[in-house]
């Protein structure tokens, strides 16, 4: 917007700091900021998976607004020789594409970064530390793309070809992409963008010259992989776990999973013959008529569940009691995004990690699942109807808007190997041969009772589930002890439950001092920042990465261990380290240190290596 | 031992005395309308030979809420939380389509704090029974107007209602329930037939019982207590049921009655009083519904009736076999699917 009026340099007279000793290669972040709505996620995506099919580590994270048009978004491409895949806070490359963000755009990257921007925005001249390259991309478009109302979806495939020929991206991978992207069935949509992609290579060739450092390479690090979203695995976890009932209700960033369950339920879980389903998915009014659905499916016997995020888990606090309380299974996925409040809807948080381990008033304490990656929101995702249906109970899956939205290489989703665990069901010939049973008596010692299902054809199924004081036979009853009793063996059964959990992850330093710990996405920030921690500041640190709550008993072990343990937040007010402060033994508390990010934006490594090297500083 | 010849209690079509359909003792005021509609149902379940066992009984909160204790001892119950019985029965069916779900509701339940849920019920078309226990009054937080209480009723403490009632049937009738009734818990005759029927009715069945309640609500100037429901009910009709299993020819004058055929084969018969009242019209059921309200009478009997709108499960096209009971090998697609889908991604 205020954008020299200045005519841009010429290729040539750009600043020439480029020596073949200095080529940064497969270690750069490309940064595209467009106009929300323009249609530049196809173009972004085929550039990320072309660098991927290169076997070069990538990760692709979108950073939009709560609009549907007309605000600046950004992708962000990561690639990584490393396999570093974590946001990294410096841009090396930018895509200046919207008025509107560039001029801020360019001014706040690095210097040495490149830039490659729409010749009308005249932003050359904003900086002398930086790698300028104009197109005209209007003027490209026109030829490539005859129907000029078809130009705007195809303008942006023109940076595509522009970045290939720059980074030295094998033009037949971006081929390969953009018809993946495309599919068999948009063939003629396909082979517009990849004139597109040509007029952008053309251009390049003729009218730039490369004076910034970044290249791609070919690597072999990708071998098998897949490249997805987080909530496109978990939605097939669900479907792989057996799930039955789902119902929802739309909320940022959790939809996707459920419509990306949609889509796979009825092409692989609808008779194609006779149109009949296996599953039934429901768009409920709100939040709390998703979770009471839920929970009624549940109480009848299906693999129910319900996803959502903050704003949702928060209307479902009564019911996620009552279902804790009568012991009713479901599973919740919670696809975290920033609150309190409305708070950011497309930005990233871990803020739900207290509320979801004791939602609901009164005592209540439920388990929860720390996916990090797109294999375990798939496996954790089987993992949580097993747990549910086993403990009947409520369980939680913790995901985040990082993890759910954005794109992550994966290896392949692992078929789940056991056989689906329904729990202490009886049947009616079951309850033949015993003669009856007692809902909540704990008759095998660990604190779970046995359950019969509505509709059991028998007279001593039946049973009254309530939110009330109960017996171990289910009737109504305020007797302190009955009311205690009750309680304290629901506490049992989260403690027999803390066995069947994922394990967490270790990776032990040896001799090392300090400790690290966090849960989900925090992972890739950790990974790369323990590195950063030995490389610039020779110091070694252990890592655990939590995969569920309750807490497992290696964390008290791992505490033991070393001199300060540092728990990484993405939230204000340190909640994991909250929880472990309500859970672990005093002696070990004076030991928790506590590393916090709650921008909104995707944990980078700096930030948490800073912190604890502050912290660290302060110890000597 | 004893020598008297017991005399062996007299059972329904399926070999059932009336044990199995009854339950635990009411703790409900000694007359409440509530427990009239409870002997009422126990009678309908009992007399149509219903398995108890098919059948799940879902409440919310509230005096109302808790008569699902009350009877079918032998089906499960399941006593949620305050306005949202709707969800948890839905959720219910949806994983066993061929349970047969009766809701026991009360005024503020779905006049209120259930209203969302109630209306999207109704959207839903949900195959089950919805009874409002509507006494205009909270009865278990001791005395409180609810959104059912007429314009200008007065409580026991002579405050007065200034805002206008909700009415139930008008919204049912209004968002898609396809069988809406009014009924009052002291006319027996009458509230035994509604029930059969909804019982036999194959989508969604909201029925206003109009319940009085004795300790909060059945003053002078309640528009909800015995003594109004006695001088202002003005049935519609005259209801029968004949369940599909009576071997009878059922004959009836043309012009005096009409004859409505239910999903399961039962007959309904509609004896005319006043006037012919036709309750598939739903323009006609809307207006006189609204005219009966002008004069501040209560009209009762089948106020609308659709019996050919598909319920919530149809539309979702399930599978025959309950979803909660599908092994594995129906719910978890085989290990090529993932191989198929995980190659999709690479």
């Amino acid at each position: 917007m205020q954008a020299s009026h200045q005519p841009p340099p010429m290729p040539a007279e750009q600043p020439q700091r480029f020596s073949s000793r200095e080529r940064t290669v497969n270690d750069f972040s490309i940064q595209v900021a467009t106009v929300n709505g323009s249609g530049s996620q196809t173009a972004n995506l085929v550039l990320m998976r072309s660098i991927f099919q290169m076997g070069v580590p990538v990760s692709g994270k979108n950073l939009f607004p709560s609009n549907i048009q007309g605000l600046p978004t950004w992708f962000t491409i990561r690639a990584s020789r490393h396999g570093y895949i974590a946001r990294k806070k410096e841009i090396d490359f930018l895509v200046a594409m919207n008025p509107e963000s560039a001029r801020e755009d360019v001014l706040n990257l690095p210097a040495g970064a490149a830039v490659l921007y729409d010749e009308p925005l005249q932003l050359a001249s904003l900086r002398s530390d930086l790698h300028f390259y104009a197109a005209p991309f209007d003027k490209l478009v026109a030829p490539a793309c005859p129907e000029a109302k078809l130009r705007k979806l195809v303008r942006n495939m023109i940076y595509v070809g522009i970045l290939a020929e720059l980074l030295g991206i094998d033009s037949e991978e971006i081929r390969k992409a953009l018809y993946k992207q495309f599919g068999e069935r948009k063939k003629k949509a396909a082979d517009l963008n990849w004139g597109a992609v040509q007029a952008g290579i053309e251009y390049a060739r003729s009218s730039l010259v490369k004076s910034d450092p970044c290249f791609v390479e070919r690597m072999d690090q990708n071998a098998g992989k897949l490249v997805i979203e987080g909530n496109t695995a978990a939605a097939l976890g669900c479907m792989f776990a057996g799930v039955t009932v789902c119902t929802w209700y739309p909320i940022t960033p959790s939809s996707s999973l459920a419509e990306a369950l949609i889509a796979y339920m009825e092409r692989f879980r609808r008779d194609p013959e006779t149109g009949k389903a296996t599953f039934a998915i429901v768009q409920a009014e709100d939040e709390l008529a998703s979770i009471g659905m839920a929970v009624g499916a549940g109480w009848a016997g299906a693999r129910a569940m319900t996803c959502t995020s903050g704003p949702g888990i928060s209307l479902m606090s009564e019911f996620v009691g009552l279902a804790y309380f009568a012991e009713i299974p479901v599973v919740l996925i919670d696809v975290q995004r920033v609150g309190p409040s409305t708070g950011l809807p497309t930005r990233t948080a871990q803020g739900d990690t207290l509320k979801n381990a004791v939602l609901s008033h009164g005592d209540t304490r439920h388990p929860i699942l720390f996916p990090s990656s797109p294999e375990e929101c798939f496996s954790m995702a089987v993992e949580a109807f097993d747990l549910a249906e086993q403990f009947q109970t409520p369980v939680f899956v913790n995901m985040d808007l990082d993890l759910g939205m954005n794109y992550w290489m994966s290896d392949p989703l692992p078929y789940p190997e056991k056989p689906m665990n329904r729990g202490k069901v009886l049947t009616a010939e079951d309850l033949e041969r015993l003669g009856g049973f007692a809902r909540y008596r704990d008759v095998d010692g660990d604190a779970v009772p046995y359950r019969t299902l509505p509709g059991t054809p028998h007279p001593k199924a039946a049973y009254f589930t309530r939110g009330t004081g109960h017996t171990e036979t289910a009737a109504y009853s305020e007797k302190p002890e009955d009311w205690s009793a009750n309680l304290d063996r629901i506490a049992r059964k989260f403690q027999t439950l803390r066995a069947h959990l994922p394990p967490p992850v270790q990776s032990l330093a040896p001799g090392a001092k300090i400790g690290i710990v966090s849960a989900g996405t925090s992972r890739y920030a950790m990974e790369e920042s323990r590195d950063q921690l030995s490389r610039d500041a020779g110091l070694e640190a252990s890592w655990m990465r939590l995969t569920a709550y309750p807490f497992p008993p290696e964390l008290e072990a791992f505490i033991e261990q070393h001199e300060r343990v540092y728990v990484i937040d993405q939230n204000r007010d340190a909640q994991l380290l909250g929880l472990m402060r309500l859970d672990l033994p005093a002696r070990l508390l004076e030991k928790l240190r506590s590393v916090r990010y709650y921008g909104g934006l995707p944990l980078d490594a700096r930030t948490v290596t800073e912190q604890i090297l502050a912290q660290e500083a302060q110890q000597a | 031992m004893s020598s008297t010849p017991a005399t062996p209690p007299k059972v329904n079509r399926i070999g059932l005395d009336l044990l199995p359909y009854r339950g635990s003792k009411t703790t409900l005021c000694a007359g409440c309308g509530h427990n009239a509609i409870t002997e009422r149902l126990i009678e309908a379940y009992w007399e149509l030979g219903i398995e108890p066992w098919t059948v799940a009984k879902l409440s919310g909160i509230g005096c109302s809420s808790k008569t699902p204790a009350y009877f079918l001892q032998q089906a499960h119950g399941f006593n949620g939380v305050h306005g949202r019985a709707p969800t948890t029965a839905t959720g219910a069916l949806l994983a066993n389509h061929t349970l047969r779900a009766v809701v026991v509701s009360g005024d503020g339940d779905t006049a209120s704090i259930g209203m969302g849920h109630f209306v999207h019920m109704l959207r839903r078309n949900v195959p089950l029974v919805y009874i409002v226990e509507n006494n205009g009054v909270y009865g278990l937080t001791k005395g409180q107007f609810s959104a059912t209480a007429d314009l200008g009723a007065k409580l026991k403490t002579g405050a007065t209602n200034p805002l206008h009632a909700v009415d139930l049937c008008l919204l049912g009738i209004e968002l898609g329930a396809t069988f809406v009734a009014r009924s009052f818990s002291g006319d027996k005759r009458q509230l035994s037939a509604i029930l059969k029927a909804a019982i036999a009715h194959k989508g969604l069945a909201v029925i206003d019982v109009i319940s009085p309640c004795v300790t909060f609500n059945d003053h002078e100037g309640s528009t909800k207590s015995y003594a109004y429901m006695k001088d202002h009910d003005e049935p519609l009709h005259e209801v029968d049921f004949i369940p599909s299993f009576a071997d009878v020819e059922v004959e009836y004058e043309e012009g005096e009655s009409r004859l409505v055929e239910l999903y399961d084969g039962s007959k309904l018969l509609l004896h005319k009083l006043e006037r012919d009242y036709d309750p598939s019209n739903r323009i006609h059921a809307l207006e006189v519904l609204h005219e009966a309200a002008r004069r501040g009478e209560v009209l009762t009997g089948i106020i609308y009736l659709d019996t050919s709108r598909p319920s919530f499960t149809e539309i979702l096209n399930l599978c025959d076999e309950p979803l909660a009971l599908l092994a594995e090998d129906r719910v978890r697609p085989s290990r090529e699917t993932l191989e198929l889908i995980n190659e999709e991604f690479r």
